[in-house]
C-alpha cells in the first residue's frame, strides 16, 4: 500500500470514528426556525423590582447599564460558550441600537452551539465529568441527546422525567446513561446511593447525600430520607440488554446492628405528591418534576442563572435552603418557570432580560468583592471555564463564526485542539461554579503554549494574518484585533499605545506586530474573565 | 553576537555550571524550614500486590510461586526482585496491615492521596497540597507541588484551591512544557509591557475586582518561573552518568532523580508515578517487570538522599491505591484487595528497619494491628511538624476539616 492510500484510509476511518462519537452530526438542525424577536417575559420586571427594593433597603446605588457589546459578549459566553466572532459583531452592529441585545439573544437561543453548550453544562450536573463504566456508559451520546432536546425546547420536566425513569439500551435511549454511569463493578448494578445523591443534587438542588451516613447537621434531612430516596433505585438493573427494573434489592446496613435492613421507597418532603401506583422510578420521576414540588423549579433556575451569569443566585448551587430563605428573584423566576411548562428558553430570556444581567461589572463604593457576598448591584466578574477559554481562543483567531456551520475538517481539528487544551488547562470538573483562582500552569499555557502560538502566529487562516493583509491602516488593525479578542474597541490610551508602532511597518513586521497584539489581548485578565 | 532568549539562557546555564547555584539555593531553603521539609510520593498506580512486593508469604498457597529474599534487616524479607531495596531496608519502615474501604481505582487513589474517603460535599486536598499550604513558602520560584509522569488522578489542591494542584510534568528526559517563550527575547518583553497597558485599561473603574482576580500575581509568578535558575532541577541530564545509571534507565527512574533535585531546591512535594500494577491477568509477570523499574529507582533515591543529608528532612512514601487478593484468579492474576495491603516509608526522621503488622498467609483472617490509611497521613504530617488535628475551613460550606482524622502511629515516631 502506498503512503497516500494509508493517508486516505486514516481520513476515512477518522471521519467514521468522529461521526460515531457524535463530533460530526448530520441529521440535526443547526438553527431553529426564525421568528419575530420575542417579547421580554413579564417576570423580568418583577425580578428587577425585587432587586431594586433590596438595594434601596441596603442603601446601595447600582452600577450603570453596560454597553451593548459587553452584554453581547456575556450572552455569547453564557449561551454559545465562546466569545462572539468579528462576523457576529458586524451583524450585531447592523441591528438598530436599543434592539440589538434582545435580537441577539433570540439568535443565540436558536443556535446549535447554544444547545451543545447548555447540554454540556447540564451533563456535568447529571452524569459528572468522568468517562464512566466502559461499554455501558456513553457520555457523547448522552450530551448529543440532551442537546437535541434543548434544541427542540422540550420542557425541562420532560427531560428530567426521562432521565430518572427511562429503560432500554444506552445508545438507543441515551437518557438511561444517567443510570448506567453509576454502575458498580462489585455488585454489577447501578448504585442506588449515588443515584439518590444525583437526583437530589442535580434536580432538587439539595445535598441530601450528606445524610448518607448520618442525619444532616444543619438541614432537615435524615439518614432515613436518603435511604428512602435510594430505595426507588433498588430494583434497577443494567446489563448488555440495557437498563431494566426488577425486584428491590436495596438493603443498606443498619448503623447500630450492622445488619442489612429493608427500606421502603419514600420521598424526603411533600409525600402527598408521590403517586401511589406505578413502577418505582416512574413514581419518583413524577414526584421530582411535579409543579408543586418547590425544589425542582428553584434548582433549575439557580443552575440556569449560574450558567448565564457565572455564579448561582444561591451558593453552593446544590444546597438550596430548605426553609423559605431563598432570594425573591429565585422564587419569582421559579414560579414563572412552572407556570410556563418548564420552558428553558423562556427562563433564559427572562434572566438575560433583567436589569442585573445588563449592569456594568464595576467596583461599587464600599462594596465587598468577596464572591460569597453578592448584592448583584453590579454584574459579577467570574473566571471563564476552561472550555470557554478554549472556545474563545479558537474563535478570536477566526474572522468567521466557528460552529456547526464551519467545514467539518476545521471542526474536527477544533475539537481535538480544544480537548487537548482543556485537558492541559485543567477541567473545572463538576464543581464548575467554584470561585477559586487561576493556576500557574494555566498562565504558562496561555503565554507559551502550543495552541496560543498556533492561533496567534501569521498563518494564512489566522485572524492576525488576515487583519495584517486587509486592514487599511494601523488604527483599523488595532481596532479589529480588539474586536476579535475582547469584543470591544480600544480605549484612546490603548490605541495611542499600539497604533504608532504599526505605522510604516513592512509586511512581515506588520504581521508579527499584530500577532503580538493578539497574544497580549489573549493574556489579559479581561479575556479570561466574564465581566 | 546574536542574542536571543535561548542563547542567553544557554550562556547563563554554562556559567552557573561553575557556580554551585543549586546548592546555595538548597542551603537557603534549609534555613527557613522546620523539622522535615518535603515529601516524595512514589505512586504505584493500579494497586500493587503486597505479596509480590513488601509482604511475601513464599510458603503459602497464596504466593502462587513467589519467592522471598532476605534483607539487611533480620527477620524482614521482601519479594524476589527487590535486591537493591533489600540492602536499604535499614532505612525503610514497612506497614503490612493497611486497611481501607475503597476498592475502586479512583476512590482508592483519592483515599490514599488525601487520607479521606471520597465525599460528594467536599474535595479534600492531597497530602502534598496540605504541606504546601501549611509549611513556609521558602525561596522557590518554581511550583512547590510537582507531579512527574502524572497518572489519571494527580494530586489536587481540592478545597485549598487550584494553586495547590500538582504541577504536572512528563519524563524528565524531555523538555518542560510551556516555560520557554516561543518568540525572541525582545518580542517577549515587549509583549509583557503591552500586557500591563491592556490590564490597566480593564482595571479602570474596577480596581478592586481586578485585584481579586489575582491575575497580575499569577502572571508575575509565571514569568518568575520562566527565568528561574531552579528550573534546572528538572533537568536530570546534568547529573553524572553513574548517578543516572543507579536510578535506572526508565522514565520512573529519571522521575525519582528529578524528585531528589527538586527537593534540593526547596520543592515541598514531588509525586512520581509508576503505572501498570493492575494485575488482574498475569500477575507474576507484571510484577517481575515492575520490580525491575521500582527496585533500582527507590533504592537509589534513598541512597542518594542519605548521601546528600536530605533523607532526615525528606519523607519517602511508596504505595498504590490498594493491594491484591491472596488468591490467584483463573487468569493467573490477582484482584483488588483492601484488607491487609502494604506500603513503605523512609526518611523524615521516622523510625525504620522494621515491618509493622502481619497478614494471614492465606488471607483468610484479618491482619494483626490493622492500620487505617488516615493514620499514615497523621504520622507523616506529625513528622513534618504539623498538627494533624489543625482544622482548615472549606470554602462555601464553611465546614472545618482537619488536616487528617487519623491517629499518629507511635511505632513510627521515635
Amino acid at each position: 500500500m502506498r503512503l497516500r492510500d494509508v493517508g486516505f484510509l486514516c481520513v476515512v476511518l477518522g471521519c467514521g470514528l468522529a461521526t460515531g462519537r457524535g463530533v460530526i452530526r448530520s441529521a440535526s438542525p443547526v438553527r431553529g426556525p426564525l421568528r419575530e424577536v420575542a417579547a421580554r417575559p413579564e417576570v423580568s420586571a418583577r425580578v428587577d423590582e425585587a432587586f431594586r427594593r433590596s438595594w434601596t433597603d441596603q442603601g446601595i446605588e447600582p452600577a450603570s447599564p453596560a454597553d451593548e457589546l459587553t452584554v453581547m459578549r456575556r450572552l455569547s459566553l453564557g449561551l454559545a460558550g465562546t466569545v462572539p466572532s468579528l462576523e457576529e459583531v458586524r451583524r450585531f452592529e447592523a441591528i438598530e441600537p436599543g434592539k440589538r441585545v434582545d435580537a441577539w439573544l433570540d439568535v443565540l437561543l436558536r443556535d446549535r452551539r447554544t444547545a451543545d453548550h447548555l447540554a454540556e453544562r447540564f451533563a456535568r450536573a447529571f452524569v459528572g465529568v468522568e468517562g464512566g463504566p466502559f461499554i455501558v456508559f456513553r457520555r457523547r451520546r448522552f450530551t448529543t441527546w440532551l442537546s437535541d432536546a434543548i434544541m427542540e425546547n422540550r420542557p425541562y420536566s420532560a427531560i428530567v422525567r426521562e432521565l430518572i425513569a427511562e429503560q432500554g439500551i444506552w445508545t438507543d435511549h441515551p437518557a438511561v446513561n444517567f443510570v448506567t454511569v453509576t454502575r458498580d463493578e462489585m455488585t454489577q448494578r447501578p448504585d442506588p446511593d449515588r443515584l439518590a445523591a444525583r437526583v437530589s443534587r442535580a434536580f432538587l438542588g439539595v445535598r441530601i447525600d450528606c445524610a448518607q451516613c448520618h442525619d444532616h447537621p444543619f438541614q432537615p434531612w435524615k439518614q432515613a430520607d436518603f435511604r428512602g430516596l435510594a430505595a426507588f433505585f433498588g430494583g434497577v438493573r443494567s446489563n448488555l440488554r440495557g437498563v431494566s427494573d426488577a425486584k428491590n434489592e436495596y438493603r443498606p446496613l443498619d448503623r447500630k446492628t450492622k445488619e442489612p435492613i429493608d427500606v421502603e421507597p419514600t420521598v424526603p418532603s411533600h409525600p402527598e405528591l408521590l403517586p401511589a401506583e406505578g413502577p418505582p422510578r416512574e413514581r419518583l420521576a413524577s414526584w421530582v418534576v411535579d409543579s408543586r414540588n418547590p425544589y425542582f423549579a428553584r434548582a433549575a433556575v439557580n443552575r440556569v442563572w449560574a450558567v448565564l451569569v457565572g455564579r448561582p443566585l444561591v451558593d453552593p448551587i446544590d444546597e438550596l435552603p430548605a426553609a423559605a430563605d431563598t432570594p425573591p428573584a429565585l422564587d419569582l423566576l421559579a414560579a414563572d418557570f412552572v407556570e410556563h411548562g418548564h420552558d428553558l428558553r423562556r427562563l433564559i430570556r427572562a434572566i438575560a432580560s433583567t436589569e442585573v444581567y445588563r449592569l456594568e461589572s464595576v467596583d461599587l463604593p464600599e462594596e465587598a468583592v468577596s464572591p460569597n457576598d453578592e448584592t448583584w448591584a453590579a454584574f459579577p466578574m467570574t473566571r471563564l471555564r476552561p472550555e470557554q477559554v478554549a472556545g474563545g481562543l479558537a474563535q478570536s483567531a477566526s474572522i468567521s463564526t466557528l460552529g456547526p456551520g464551519s467545514s467539518w475538517p476545521s471542526r474536527f481539528v477544533a475539537y481535538v485542539d480544544g480537548n487537548n487544551f482543556v485537558r492541559r488547562y485543567g477541567d473545572a470538573g463538576e464543581d464548575e461554579f467554584s470561585p477559586l483562582g487561576g493556576t500557574l500552569p494555566q498562565r504558562l499555557l496561555m503565554m507559551n503554549g502550543e495552541l496560543v502560538k498556533k492561533k496567534t502566529r501569521g498563518d494564512f487562516f489566522n485572524a492576525s494574518r488576515r487583519i495584517a493583509d486587509l486592514a487599511p491602516d494601523g488604527s483599523k488593525a488595532v481596532e479589529l484585533a480588539y474586536l476579535c479578542v475582547l469584543s470591544r474597541r480600544p480605549s484612546d490610551e490603548e490605541a495611542a499605545h499600539f497604533t504608532p508602532r504599526l505605522q510604516g511597518a513592512k509586511r512581515d513586521d506588520r504581521i508579527n506586530l499584530i500577532a503580538d497584539l493578539f497574544w497580549t489581548l489573549l493574556n489579559s485578565a479581561e479575556f479570561s474573565w466574564n465581566h | 553576537m546574536h542574542l536571543d532568549r535561548r542563547g542567553f539562557l544557554t550562556t547563563l546555564a554554562g556559567l552557573s555550571w561553575m557556580t554551585p547555584a543549586a546548592e546555595l539555593l538548597a542551603r537557603q531553603a534549609e534555613k527557613t524550614d522546620g523539622p522535615a521539609g518535603s515529601i516524595i510520593l512514589l505512586w504505584l498506580g493500579g494497586g500493587p500486590s503486597q505479596l509480590e512486593t513488601f509482604d511475601p508469604h513464599p510458603d503459602s498457597n497464596a504466593a502462587g510461586g513467589t519467592k522471598a529474599i532476605a534483607t539487611a534487616v533480620k527477620g524482614v524479607s521482601l519479594a524476589a526482585g527487590y535486591d537493591r531495596l533489600a540492602e536499604e531496608m535499614g532505612s525503610i519502615a514497612l506497614i503490612r496491615s493497611m486497611t481501607s474501604k475503597e476498592g475502586d481505582h479512583e476512590r482508592g487513589t483519592y483515599m490514599l492521596k488525601t487520607g479521606y474517603r471520597p465525599d460528594p460535599t467536599v474535595i479534600h486536598p492531597s497530602i502534598g497540597a496540605i504541606c504546601c499550604h501549611e509549611l513556609p513558602t521558602g525561596t522557590t520560584d518554581i511550583p512547590r507541588h510537582v507531579s512527574i509522569l502524572t497518572g489519571q488522578w494527580p494530586s489536587r489542591g481540592g478545597f485549598l484551591g487550584g494553586e495547590y494542584d500538582a504541577f504536572q510534568v512528563d519524563d524528565p528526559k524531555g523538555k518542560l512544557p510551556d516555560v520557554v517563550t516561543p518568540v525572541a527575547l525582545g518580542r517577549d518583553s515587549q509583549r509583557a509591557l503591552d500586557l500591563d497597558v491592556v490590564n490597566r485599561a480593564f482595571a479602570r473603574r474596577r480596581t478592586a475586582r481586578v485585584e481579586a482576580t489575582l491575575h497580575q500575581r499569577s502572571v508575575a509568578a509565571a514569568r518568575a518561573m520562566m527565568s528561574s535558575e531552579q528550573l534546572k532541577a528538572f533537568d536530570v541530564s546534568r547529573e553524572p552518568a553513574e548517578i543516572r545509571a543507579e536510578y535506572g534507565d526508565s522514565p520512573f527512574g529519571r522521575g525519582c532523580l528529578a524528585a531528589r533535585r527538586l527537593v534540593e531546591v526547596g520543592v515541598r512535594c514531588v509525586e512520581v508515578t509508576l503505572n501498570g500494577w493492575d494485575s488482574h491477568v498475569n500477575n507474576h509477570e507484571i510484577h517481575r517487570r515492575q520490580a525491575g523499574i521500582l527496585d533500582p529507582a527507590f533504592a537509589a533515591l534513598i541512597r542518594d538522599l542519605r548521601r546528600r543529608d536530605l533523607l532526615e528532612r525528606t519523607i519517602v512514601l511508596c504505595c498504590g491505591e490498594f493491594g491484591r487478593t491472596p488468591r490467584i484468579n483463573p487468569f493467573g492474576g490477582r484482584d483488588h484487595w483492601t484488607n491487609g495491603f502494604s506500603l513503605a516509608l523512609a526518611g523524615g526522621g521516622l523510625r525504620s528497619g522494621f515491618a509493622l503488622g502481619e497478614t494471614d498467609p492465606e488471607g483468610v483472617k484479618d491482619p494483626t494491628s490493622p492500620i487505617p490509611v488516615a493514620d499514615v497521613h497523621a504520622t507523616i504530617l506529625t513528622s513534618l511538624g504539623l498538627d494533624p488535628s489543625r482544622e482548615n475551613i472549606a470554602p462555601v460550606t464553611s465546614r472545618p476539616i482537619k488536616l487528617s482524622e487519623g491517629r499518629r502511629i507511635p511505632e513510627l515516631l521515635a
